[in-house]
């Protein structure tokens, strides 16, 4: 057993940390919030060059060929600096999607743009508010089009391409990819509570589409598809909890209040401490998620939904004290903490909810004691 | 990364199970015996065949076992139902004191008879006085000739009314401030001038004792470290105390958690299908599996030879909580039958107990408070609090009642 990243990981984890301090430091994440672009294009296009969106990709399709302990590093990295750039939705969704499902023409058609960051894919399954199920869903595929209205989707008005998930026969979908610049896509900018992360409603009348793979698949092969991204979404919300902690840490030494440091007050340093617990506890969990995935471990289901929801109660709390250790400042827009509050209740949606992953875990855990 | 055994892992496992499975407890062993013999029967059986404290050097009685052959012994021990409570202050916590701070022939001495199981020990560290505040004790050791005069009470003592030695911390000079004037020493609990007191606790059992002492002469050979080292020498009892201790051990958990929601219902469906339970047991099992793969990534750490560091004490900090707040959701599942109490059984307790059982686990070997405060301080850098002790000699030291 050796539950630790290798030296080569740890390197690689450097390396991401001191590029993004280089190349993303708040002031990017702030002039992505600030302005009316979607994202920052010059930070996609240089982590582009790092290799980064080609990391899980097989070297065939001009990727890396490496695997997900590297994913999730790099998204670990991105979660700190609030990184403003779709890299969620073209990697963890959209790349692994046609990995996962595509035929090899499609493969073929797809992988290299994503790999080398020249192309975006997004992944369009909300319709509405609450969750979405195979047999809710009323966007359908037919004939190598679809029809229907997505939204909130992420990354929908820079994205090249989205996989769209669609009705099919009871208990399936149908994964179409769609090209969003095609006449018969329209996009509207939707706003969000994260601007730094672009989303927007995207309506599909008869669009011309290709189906992932040669048929419909079930819904628990999309589930599979999500419990992998929800290791790296985990891995990226605990890049923001860390960030938000030591933060907090840091104001907490140099503010001074009664004569001393608001940090040794037990009221401030026990909700420092009590964020470093919860911090602690997902990382363990987010190390066994992604030892899970790498593994291609019949634990997936459960060791994923223990990570997602680990890292979403520790990020948004996080997130949330961190302001609170902030005091006036920390409710400024001048002040840093919100994009950590933005970026930790965006991710901890996106593709679903707390409570969705609670009960996904339990249900894990009720498969696991009907097979003992 | 990796979950699972390397080869030679794997081998080390089979031969520890192969053992296991031959030398297991039977009825037999247990008829007629009290637990503690029980425990003491297991413990020389492991001794005898090179099983004891594996991690141990062998002179001491271990087989040099890697932390990681360790945990490895432990999951194959763990599947049999075999006694361990008894050992664990004096192989988890005394033993690495000795290893640290006593002199070489005690060391030879006492060390097999702890990995043996044919003495146990106790942890004479707090007082009326001192309690998270351990520092300020008052135990008095006087020096008398080539011996020390110990005078002074000790409370909350485990297996002080069986222990054949304790390690205790006296005061040597009240002049200085008080984290410099203590000193450690080794005791034979059998000594004249020892005066033993069960506390009754409120779960009715007695784990615990007074302990006082009345002109109790121990040599200075028994001295664990310098004179007016022994705060450094009860940090070392103490970080160990983190790792012996930490997950809060047996009692209830989401396994029982999920047992009783699968029985019990809600609304005439099964209590599991009822999204606020469900929400419940995916938390604690959240902390559950943190804490669990915490272990693993702590291990993997003292096998690349790094030291256990403070933010260990996170697992008692999370798991007594846990246990609590665990067990008095199992008893809400069973709603009004869940006060019911059964003395013979266990396990159809086992929520109940744990239940009471809980509050004592987030005070003993350190409060939850004083957990928090060591990871904010240790771990994350903060600031102490401002003290009103500092740098004072411990007799000008401010008292109450």
């Amino acid at each position: 057993m050796n539950f630790e990243f290798s030296e080569e990981q740890l390197m690689l984890r450097e390396q991401a940390r001191g590029f993004l301090g280089q190349h993303c430091s708040p002031s990017v994440a702030r002039s992505v919030l600030d302005g009316e672009a979607n994202f920052d294009p010059e930070l996609w296009q240089k982590v582009a060059e790092m290799g980064w969106t080609a990391t899980t990709i097989p070297e065939e399709y001009g990727g890396l060929g490496l695997g997900y302990y590297e994913l999730a590093i790099i998204a670990e990295e991105l979660g700190r600096a609030v990184a403003p750039i779709p890299f969620s939705s073209s990697v963890f969704l959209a790349s692994e999607a046609i990995m996962a499902f595509g035929n090899a023409a499609q493969r073929n058609k797809w992988l290299p743009g994503l790999a080398s960051g020249d192309s975006i894919g997004t992944f369009a399954l909300a319709e509405r508010p609450g969750s979405a199920t195979a047999d809710n869903l009323l966007s359908r595929y037919d004939q190598q089009s679809v029809t229907g209205t997505k939204a909130p989707i992420a990354d929908a008005m820079i994205a090249n391409f989205a996989i769209v998930v669609c009705k099919a026969s009871p208990g399936h979908v149908h994964l179409a990819v769609v090209e969003l610049s095609d006449s018969a896509v329209s996009r509207e900018t939707l706003k969000t509570l994260d601007p730094s992360r672009g989303h927007g409603k995207v309506n599909f009348d008869d669009s011309p589409a290709e189906l992932l793979g040669e048929q419909e698949i079930s819904w628990s092969a999309l589930e599979n598809l999500l419990d992998r991204a929800a290791v790296l979404m985990a891995w990226e919300q605990l890049g923001i909890a860390d960030k938000a902690l030591e933060q907090a840490c840091d104001y907490a030494k140099q503010r001074f209040a009664f004569g001393r440091a608001i940090g040794s007050f037990q009221a401030i340093k026990h909700k420092l401490a009590g964020m470093y617990v919860k911090n602690t506890l997902a990382r363990s969990n987010a190390y066994h998620g992604v030892w899970a995935l790498a593994s291609d471990s019949d634990s997936l289901p459960l060791a994923a939904a223990t990570a997602r929801v680990a890292s979403t109660q520790a990020s948004l709390y996080a997130a949330q004290e961190n302001i609170q250790t902030h005091g006036g400042m920390g409710f400024t827009w001048e002040f840093d903490c919100q994009f950590y509050y933005r970026r930790a209740k965006l991710l901890s949606l996106a593709i679903g909810s707390e409570r969705h992953w609670q009960d996904r875990l339990v249900s894990a855990l009720q498969r696991q004691r009907a097979a003992a | 990364m990796d979950f699972n055994d390397t080869p030679q892992e794997a081998a080390f496992r089979s031969e520890a199970a192969n053992w296991l499975k031959e030398n297991q407890l039977t009825d037999a062993d247990r008829e007629g015996r009290s637990p503690l013999e029980v425990a003491k029967l297991w413990q020389k059986r492991k001794y005898e065949a090179g099983w004891a404290c594996i991690g141990w050097d062998k002179e001491y009685g271990g087989r040099g076992a890697s932390p990681i052959e360790r945990v490895i012994w432990d999951q194959e021990e763990n599947k049999y139902s075999v006694p361990s409570r008894f050992f664990v202050i004096g192989q988890g916590m005394i033993a690495p004191t000795l290893m640290v701070w006593a002199q070489p022939q005690h060391k030879e001495n006492f060390l097999p008879k702890l990995a043996s199981g044919d003495e146990i020990w106790c942890q004479l560290f707090s007082e009326p006085a001192g309690g998270s505040d351990l520092a300020a004790l008052r135990t008095k050791a006087e020096k008398d000739g080539d011996d020390w005069i110990i005078n002074g009470q000790k409370i909350w003592t485990s297996q002080a009314h069986y222990a054949d030695y304790g390690i205790v911390v006296t005061r040597t000079d009240p002049t200085v401030a008080k984290h410099k004037g203590l000193t450690m020493f080794i005791v034979d609990m059998k000594l004249p001038g020892i005066e033993i007191k069960p506390i009754k606790q409120l779960t009715g059992d007695s784990d615990f004792n007074e302990v006082y002492f009345t002109d109790v002469r121990i040599p200075d050979h028994y001295r664990l470290g310098d004179v007016g080292q022994g705060w450094t020498a009860a940090l070392t009892t103490l970080m160990n105390e983190r790792l012996a201790i930490g997950g809060g051990g047996p009692g209830a958990d989401v396994k029982l958690a999920m047992e009783i929601a699968s029985l019990v219902e809600i609304n005439g469906r099964p209590a599991i299908e009822d999204s606020a339970v469900r929400a419940k047991i995916a938390e604690f099992h959240v902390l559950e599996a943190g804490l669990e793969y915490n272990g693993y990534r702590a291990i993997t750490a003292l096998s690349r030879g790094e030291l256990p560091g403070p933010e260990n004490s996170i697992g008692k900090l999370v798991g007594a909580p846990k246990l609590q707040a665990v067990a008095s959701f199992c008893m809400d599942l069973l709603e009004e039958s869940g006060v019911l109490w059964s003395e013979d059984d266990l396990l159809s307790s086992l929520a109940q107990r744990s239940y009471m059982g809980a509050p004592g686990l987030r005070i003993a070997g350190g409060t939850d408070e004083i957990m928090t405060n060591i990871i904010a301080e240790r771990v994350l850098g903060l600031p102490q609090d401002p003290r009103l002790d500092k740098g004072i000699p411990f007799n000008e030291v401010p008292t109450g009642n």
